[in-house]
């Protein structure tokens, strides 16, 4: 796994890997990276939220902003997000070609 | 608990660990075989059928199945169904003997996109490892192995029921499987199946597991399918989450399209339903009898008073249901030996009674495997 090197950023532009699938359930939703074959749960429906429109904001911190989440919750978002991070589920553009080609079973 | 733990008790809306045999046929009679697998059963699901079923678990969005049996290189459409899987996006695991894996197999299947394998040693010895599956078996697999290994498979899994016979050797079985870059794991031997008769003689003794609890400790790595949960009551907690998934997160379809709570209990009370029923196996997961009491809270019965309730749950429902014991007694391998005293009154009072499997598709002549021919 390559990407585990990629930090967090809050300010940066983020988006699911390709190979991410999201089930919804009762507490939030599964995430399953078939790349990787790691399994996560979100554990909160407003991170969902968050996770599912980040691609289409800016940066990170945009999409807390547009899914209405108080600031004083964002910190524990974030550190939700690093963690989705280190287990490569979520991507920054520049780092997808990598994580791509270096899949392995 | 804490609230994930406590959120997926209540059931989730589609398992997590689905395990799937694919047939009950095989051509090996491991002593401990959950399944009690050998002959086929004329009633195993058709490919068609099999592929309703890929249909409907990629419908569920079953991230992926554990493929088991039997063996499951045994059924003639195999790769088909394999390949039905990936490309539906449900990705397969599957659990094999390795027999069927000569160097064409092995190419077939490292050119697939999402195809896990466990291959199955019980001994990294001859000796240890005959005397569980069968003769001919440890230079078997590792023939198998030695196919993946040029096929350039990747990682596979080198996986290993825990024995009292073999848990000694965890550490050659970890030099074994950097050998071969294979990830190892790890379970735990219930008596289920076959196993039902051989698990008193052969489950590692409680100072083996205690051993074996700090050697996990210190290898998050190993892998073990959660199955050791019962040992989290020495103090910290494995990795994992140390619960009996039973219905909750785990569930298992026969090869006859039967759905029971786990892949331990093959036996009528476990049984949720039948896949040929109306709403098939998501209806069985979502409303069954069955699994909607699994998800009630469960009654800690002789455990309540115990401090470490909390941490081991009371331990696994197969291994106390198929040594006779009540659903909520301690776990015959209750690491303060509680278990143990269950099961001494139990014999004491006459009333050990063990349960048999419904469905024993052993060869004939092979239902009582004498463990003094180990």
């Amino acid at each position: 796994m390559t990407a585990t090197g990629t930090v967090f950023d809050a300010d940066q532009h983020w988006r699911l890997h390709e190979r991410v699938a999201l089930r919804p359930e009762p507490f939030g939703a599964l995430a399953y990276h078939y790349g990787n074959r790691r399994l996560t749960f979100l554990r909160s429906p407003d991170l969902v939220t968050v996770v599912e429109t980040m691609a289409d904001a800016p940066s990170a911190r945009a999409a807390f902003d547009a899914a209405g989440l108080d600031p004083r919750r964002w910190p524990a978002f974030e550190k939700a997000l690093s963690s989705l991070v280190a287990g490569e589920f979520l991507v920054d553009d520049t780092h997808v070609a990598v994580t791509t080609a270096e899949e392995s079973r | 608990m804490t609230a994930l733990t406590d959120q997926l008790a209540a059931g989730l809306n589609s398992p997590i660990c689905l395990t799937w045999e694919w047939t009950y046929a095989c051509d090996l009679q491991c002593v401990h075989c959950l399944s009690s697998s050998g002959r086929r059963d004329p009633n195993e699901l058709s490919t068609e059928q099999m592929k309703a079923v890929v249909d409907q678990l990629a419908e569920m969005q079953v991230f992926y199945v554990n493929i088991g049996g039997g063996e499951p290189m045994l059924r003639p459409d195999f790769f088909e169904i394999v390949e039905y899987c990936v490309a539906k996006g449900v990705g397969v695991k599957f659990s094999t003997n390795g027999g069927r894996i000569n160097a064409e197999n092995a190419k077939r299947l490292a050119s697939m996109d999402y195809v896990d394998i466990q291959i199955s040693l019980d001994g990294v010895d001859e000796h240890t490892n005959d005397a569980v599956r069968g003769e001919g078996t440890y230079a078997r697999v590792r023939t198998a192995m030695d196919h993946l290994r040029d096929a350039e498979f990747g990682q596979f899994k080198l996986s290993v029921v825990m024995t009292r016979d073999n848990v000694e050797q965890v550490d050659a079985y970890e030099a074994l499987a950097n050998e071969y870059g294979a990830e190892l794991r790890l379970t735990r031997f219930r008596p289920s199946g076959r196993g039902i008769d051989t698990w008193h003689d052969l489950h590692p003794t409680s100072a083996q597991q205690v051993q074996l609890y700090h050697w996990l400790l210190e290898r998050p790595h190993v892998l073990t399918g959660d199955s050791f949960f019962h040992l989290s009551a020495l103090g910290e907690p494995l990795p994992g989450l140390n619960l009996c998934g039973a219905g909750r997160v785990v569930c298992l379809i026969d090869p006859v399209g039967d759905v029971y709570a786990c892949p331990f209990v093959l036996h009528d009370e476990f049984k949720a339903g039948s896949i040929h029923e109306p709403g098939g196996f998501a209806a069985i997961w979502r409303s069954s009898e069955l699994f909607t009491s699994l998800r009630e809270p469960s009654n800690p019965g002789a455990c309540g008073s115990c401090g470490s309730f909390d941490a081991c749950g009371g331990g696994c429902m197969a291994t106390k249901f198929f040594t006779g014991l009540p659903l909520d007694a301690p776990d015959p391998e209750c690491v303060f030996g509680h278990g143990e005293e269950a099961l001494r009154q139990l014999e004491a009072s006459g009333g050990a009674v063990r349960p048999t499997v419904s469905a024993d598709h052993s060869r004939p002549g092979r239902r009582r495997i004498p463990v003094t021919a180990l």
